[in-house]
């Protein structure tokens, strides 16, 4: 068997990145973000790159860190309210955005990895997001018309994996990864275990190991935007 | 008396029916889930991929995995279930979710509704609200009834790039209830809160709204 496991998130980027290149990235906001990965990737140096993912991380931690060092050119978001350093290189012109509506992403993200080339939606019907776009009219409602995505690259978060890539995700921390991962040419996944082959229930796999190519096993530190609690 | 925050969340709570399964937006619409009736069963649903949302946890049981669409840390409810963003958009655009609650910028006299952007302002992303407004069954709108400036928010036609276009079924402010006739395409007055006259709603309202001869009082 392709030996899937690295040793470092240095170690599993090796070889697959490249200057101008695009990449999808998993996440909600700080949760589920492959944030040992996005560190990995600033140290390479890897510039221009356009990023595909729901959020845009926070100043100093998740897309945000890559924002900082300017290696992002375009990013592909719904929303990027957290991010300062994002606001400001956007409204002084020096980067690219594209916002997406977040069934319409994590839907382009879902349609590239399974082969669609595009789907139509009646979500962002009658709004700029459908400037220039296809509509076209079906039982009478009108649906404008969305590309699929595919990428260079997709970097995902899991909990647990095994030696083959197969993926369990936690609770809220699976929101993009599961799309994300099928979108990338090549995909890698940072995990915080592995397990022995064969450990992980079949029904309960969320992701099959086809769609991962390599996996890392990290400590996360498990960021938190905004910590409420109940006294009570 | 204009109706407070808490109020309005009330009045908005009786848009809830047993077995409903509501998404609520961030700020002013999250404060619903307080005045769900007791006895009724309704499912919260957050976009980023729960169903069955709880309150927000105790210290002891903060979980960075477990968190809202406004990220911040909560519990589920017994029988809630975690998926994916596409499957959880799958719910707001297939039409599976009853009920949307949103906080609005401006809303135009035929329903059109615009709350993510002001251009060369604000630059947040409009996140799932078009998927919300487009997908929802019925999407409801709690908001101040004008802006900081006291200027009017249902106007003719939104200024601001729209969210949805004739999309909005309710508006609830703290001045009245507005419901959407689909046929005459603008809202009537429906509900008057408690020593608001239909002459100040006017006065706050530059896009055409129809007045029935008598309105009621919205009840809490």
């Amino acid at each position: 068997m392709p030996k899937k496991i690295y040793d470092s998130p240095a170690a599993a980027l090796n070889g697959l990145l490249h200057d101008g290149m695009t990449i999808a990235v998993g996440g909600f906001g700080l949760c589920g973000i492959p944030e040992q990965l996005i560190i990995a990737l600033r140290d390479s140096g890897t510039k221009n790159l356009t990023a595909i993912s729901n959020n845009a991380g926070i100043d100093e931690w998740g897309l945000g860190l890559l924002l900082k060092t300017r290696q992002i050119r375009r990013m592909v978001s719904s929303y990027v309210g957290e991010n300062a350093e994002f606001e400001r290189q956007y409204m002084a012109g020096e980067l690219e955005l594209e916002f997406n509506p977040q069934g319409t992403l994590a839907e382009r993200l879902r349609a590239g990895g399974a082969g669609i080339a595009g789907f139509f939606t009646k979500t962002g019907v009658g709004t700029i997001v459908a400037e220039g776009k296809e509509i076209r009219e079906f039982d009478g409602e009108a649906y404008v018309f969305e590309r699929g995505i595919r990428t260079d690259l997709s970097l995902v978060k899991a909990w647990r994996a095994d030696p083959s890539g197969n993926l369990v995700f936690r609770k809220t921390a699976r929101n993009f990864n599961p799309m994300v991962a099928t979108a990338g040419r090549a995909c890698v996944a940072e995990v915080e275990e592995i397990v022995p082959l064969g450990s992980l229930d079949p029904d309960q796999i969320h992701t099959p190991g086809i769609f991962v190519d390599r996996i890392v096993q990290t400590v996360s530190e498990k960021r938190i935007e905004q910590r409420t609690t109940n006294p009570g | 008396m204009p109706l407070d925050r808490n109020q309005i969340a009330k009045r908005a709570a009786q848009e809830l029916k047993d077995g409903f399964y509501v998404n609520l937006g961030i700020g002013m619409p999250t404060l619903v889930a307080n005045y769900v009736p007791v006895g009724m069963e309704v499912w919260l649903q957050s976009e980023n991929g729960l169903l069955g949302m709880g309150a927000f946890p105790k210290d002891s049981e903060v979980d960075a995995d477990l968190i809202n669409a406004g990220k911040q840390t909560v519990t589920g409810v017994a029988g809630h279930s975690f998926f994916s963003s596409a499957d959880s958009f799958g719910m707001i655009r297939g039409g599976h979710i009853d009920l949307a609650i949103l906080g609005a910028m401006e809303l135009s006299e035929e329903g059109d509704i615009a709350n993510w952007m002001i251009p060369g302002k604000l630059v947040k992303g409009m996140g799932g609200a078009m998927d919300l407004v487009a997908g929802v069954k019925r999407v409801v709108v709690m908001m101040e009834h004008v802006n900081k400036k006291g200027e009017p928010k249902i106007i003719p036609r939104c200024t601001l790039p729209l969210t949805g276009r004739r999309c909005i079924d309710l508006v609830i402010t703290e001045l009245c209830v507005l419901e959407m006739d689909k046929h005459q395409r603008r809202f009537i007055l429906k509900e008057l809160a408690p020593g608001i006259t239909t002459e100040e709603v006017l006065a706050k309202t530059t896009a055409e709204i129809l007045v029935p001869a008598t309105v009621g009082e919205v009840a809490l």
